[in-house]
């Protein structure tokens, strides 16, 4: 591991100065899964600025029926706190479904988000790769395909992105309140990560330095009726080959609104608009289900490996929605 | 280069300050600086549990939690479990039912155990309380009632701990042995 300087700051302004004047220093969380990529030398930063007890490790209620997850919030915590759970229980399912018990105990929600790619080439340091270095090639297209993307994927790579916790926030339109050298935003989950295009080392649209201080969910009565689905290849302690995150409005077997992401299939969480859109105001039925998926997946391009991901995503697709709706397994 | 920071732990009781080169892991400054060998290296990447400490209460990976972003802390590792010489209840349902073979990842089995058993008792919910849809099965907003903790749901929370010598099937009872009481 190279070695580097080691930093707190008591404001968020503070901390955000100190990486601005460094362009190769990171901001440090639980260290879970940056401490992991300095070991394999994927990450070398020279400076850490550690913000794990700077921002806040709190989940609030908002005015208007929202919550606030501050970005230290431990993902045990989170995943335990009766806000959490009784508002928008996939977000609790999502989390618990990540990692160890151990780990969750460690890692923040910010870290969560910000965790890189588990593609097995990205991680090593002796193959090609586009994310880790720019303009070296993709090994991962003529490799191994089974925890690859099928959905949003470039020439440059095809990595998918990992967390399960961004999967749940992206079907709720959660925000991410940010402060950067350039002042304060906030970005929708939706558009915190990017797709990789021509520009795979770049993993979301954050911009150098910029600090996640909170993640806002936005009061959805709905979201009491959601449920977070993960396929794997262990029953527990594995990344999701497919992960399926849907809210669900039903009335009189009609849906009045409703809210879908995968995981597991794309460089960002996919938010299933064109499903949510055939759904809505249409009967609660599997074979509306199916059509919702399969038109969704219709752009898939998998590669052999993984071309079992389509009907493993449209059949977790379906079986998630006829849960949710209350219908036979 | 390097750079060395000083940093102060309390381990399994006892308060240490040392000197440590910053890129120094909790693990590393036990087992290697502190000559407490309790907690194990068995991958170095949060794998497989072996290197479990309880970090100011709360169960963690010492191999990636750096000692600088953790001074002051209080640490209990497996051995710091046994007070005044007497092993700790799940030390001893441990060897009651022979739930080790080469022990390796016993230490952070042990330790596991014991604060997983804390955060079920919390009501702290796991994939499996948590793992019916709300609103249709009957997990959806509750955690465990005390003292009812399943079999599954002692595995699911005790993933994060693998054993190569897979004694699984001693160790979920002895964990249970402890849960019932
Ligand atoms: C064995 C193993 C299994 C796992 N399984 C799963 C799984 O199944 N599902 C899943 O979702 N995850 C899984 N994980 C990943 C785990 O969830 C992440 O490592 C963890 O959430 C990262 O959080 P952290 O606080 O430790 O982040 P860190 O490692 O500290 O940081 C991660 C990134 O976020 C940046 N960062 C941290 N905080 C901020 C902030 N406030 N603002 C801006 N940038 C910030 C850091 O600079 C770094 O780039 C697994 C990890 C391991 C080791
Ligand atoms: S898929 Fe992306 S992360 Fe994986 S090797 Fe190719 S460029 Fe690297
Ligand atoms: S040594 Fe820490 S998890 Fe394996
Ligand atoms: S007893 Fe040998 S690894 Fe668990």
């Amino acid at each position: 591991m190279r070695t580097f300087r080691y930093e707190r700051s008591s404001s968020v302004s503070g901390a955000v100065a100190l990486l601005a004047e460094a362009p190769h220093g990171a901001f440090l969380g639980g260290g879970t899964n940056l401490v992991d990529l300095m070991k394999l030398g994927v990450a070398q930063p020279d400076l850490l600025v550690d913000v794990r007890r700077l921002v806040s490790d709190r989940v609030e209620e908002l005015p208007g029926g929202g919550v606030r997850i501050g970005a230290g919030t431990p993902n045990s915590e989170c995943a335990a706190h009766p806000l959490v759970r009784q508002r928008y229980p996939m977000v609790s399912q999502a989390l618990l479904s990540g990692a160890s018990g151990q780990l969750r105990n460690l890692a923040t929600t910010a870290g969560n988000l910000l965790q890189r790619t588990r593609c097995p080439y990205f991680q090593d340091i002796t193959t090609a790769c586009n994310k880790r270095e720019p303009g070296t090639g993709c090994s991962a297209i003529e490799g191994h395909h089974r925890d690859l993307a099928i959905l949003g994927t470039s020439p440059e790579c095809v990595a998918t992105h990992p967390s399960d916790l961004a999967v749940a926030l992206a079907a709720l339109d959660a925000t991410v309140r940010t402060h950067g050298p350039g002042g304060e935003r906030v970005i929708s989950m939706t558009e915190l990560h990017r797709l990789p295009g021509p520009e795979p080392q770049r993993d979301t649209v954050l911009q150098h330095g910029e600090l996640i201080t909170a993640i806002d969910l936005p009061p959805a009565p709905f979201a009491t009726r959601s449920h977070f689905r993960k396929v794997r290849d262990r029953a527990s302690y594995a990344f999701a080959l497919v992960a399926v995150a849907a809210a669900i409005d039903l009335a009189d077997g009609v849906v009045r609104d409703v809210r879908i992401a995968l995981g597991g299939v794309a460089h960002k969480p996919w938010r299933a608009y064109r499903a949510e859109e055939l759904l809505r105001g249409g009967p609660a039925d599997e074979e509306r289900f199916r059509q919702a998926a399969e038109a969704e997946l219709a752009d898939a391009r998998p590669m052999p490996g993984n071309a079992f991901k389509v009907p493993l995503a449209r059949n977790t697709l379906v079986a998630t929605l006829l849960d949710l709706a209350g219908g036979p397994r | 280069m390097s750079t060395e920071v000083e940093v102060t732990l309390r381990v399994d009781g006892t308060p240490h300050r040392l000197t440590v080169d910053v890129r120094t892991t909790l693990l590393d400054a036990l087992r290697e600086r502190l000559g407490n060998t309790s907690a194990k290296k068995g991958c170095d990447h949060g794998q497989c549990g072996a290197c479990t400490v309880l970090l100011n209460g709360r169960r963690v990976n010492s191999c990636l939690a750096l000692a600088v972003a953790h001074d002051g802390a209080e640490i209990v590792t497996a051995a710091g479990l046994a007070l005044d010489g007497e092993l700790h209840p799940m030390q001893r349902a441990f060897i009651r039912h022979d739930a080790f073979q080469c022990g390796y990842c016993t230490p952070g089995q042990i330790v596991s155990a014991v604060a997983m058993l804390a955060e079920a008792e919390a009501g702290w919910p796991s994939a499996v309380t948590m793992g019916e849809p709300a609103g249709v099965g009957s997990g959806g907003g509750d955690g465990p009632t005390v003292g009812t903790v399943t079999d599954d749901e002692v595995r699911e929370r005790m993933s994060g701990n693998l054993c190569r010598c897979a004694a699984y099937a001693n160790i979920v009872p002895a964990i249970q042995e402890v849960a019932r009481r």
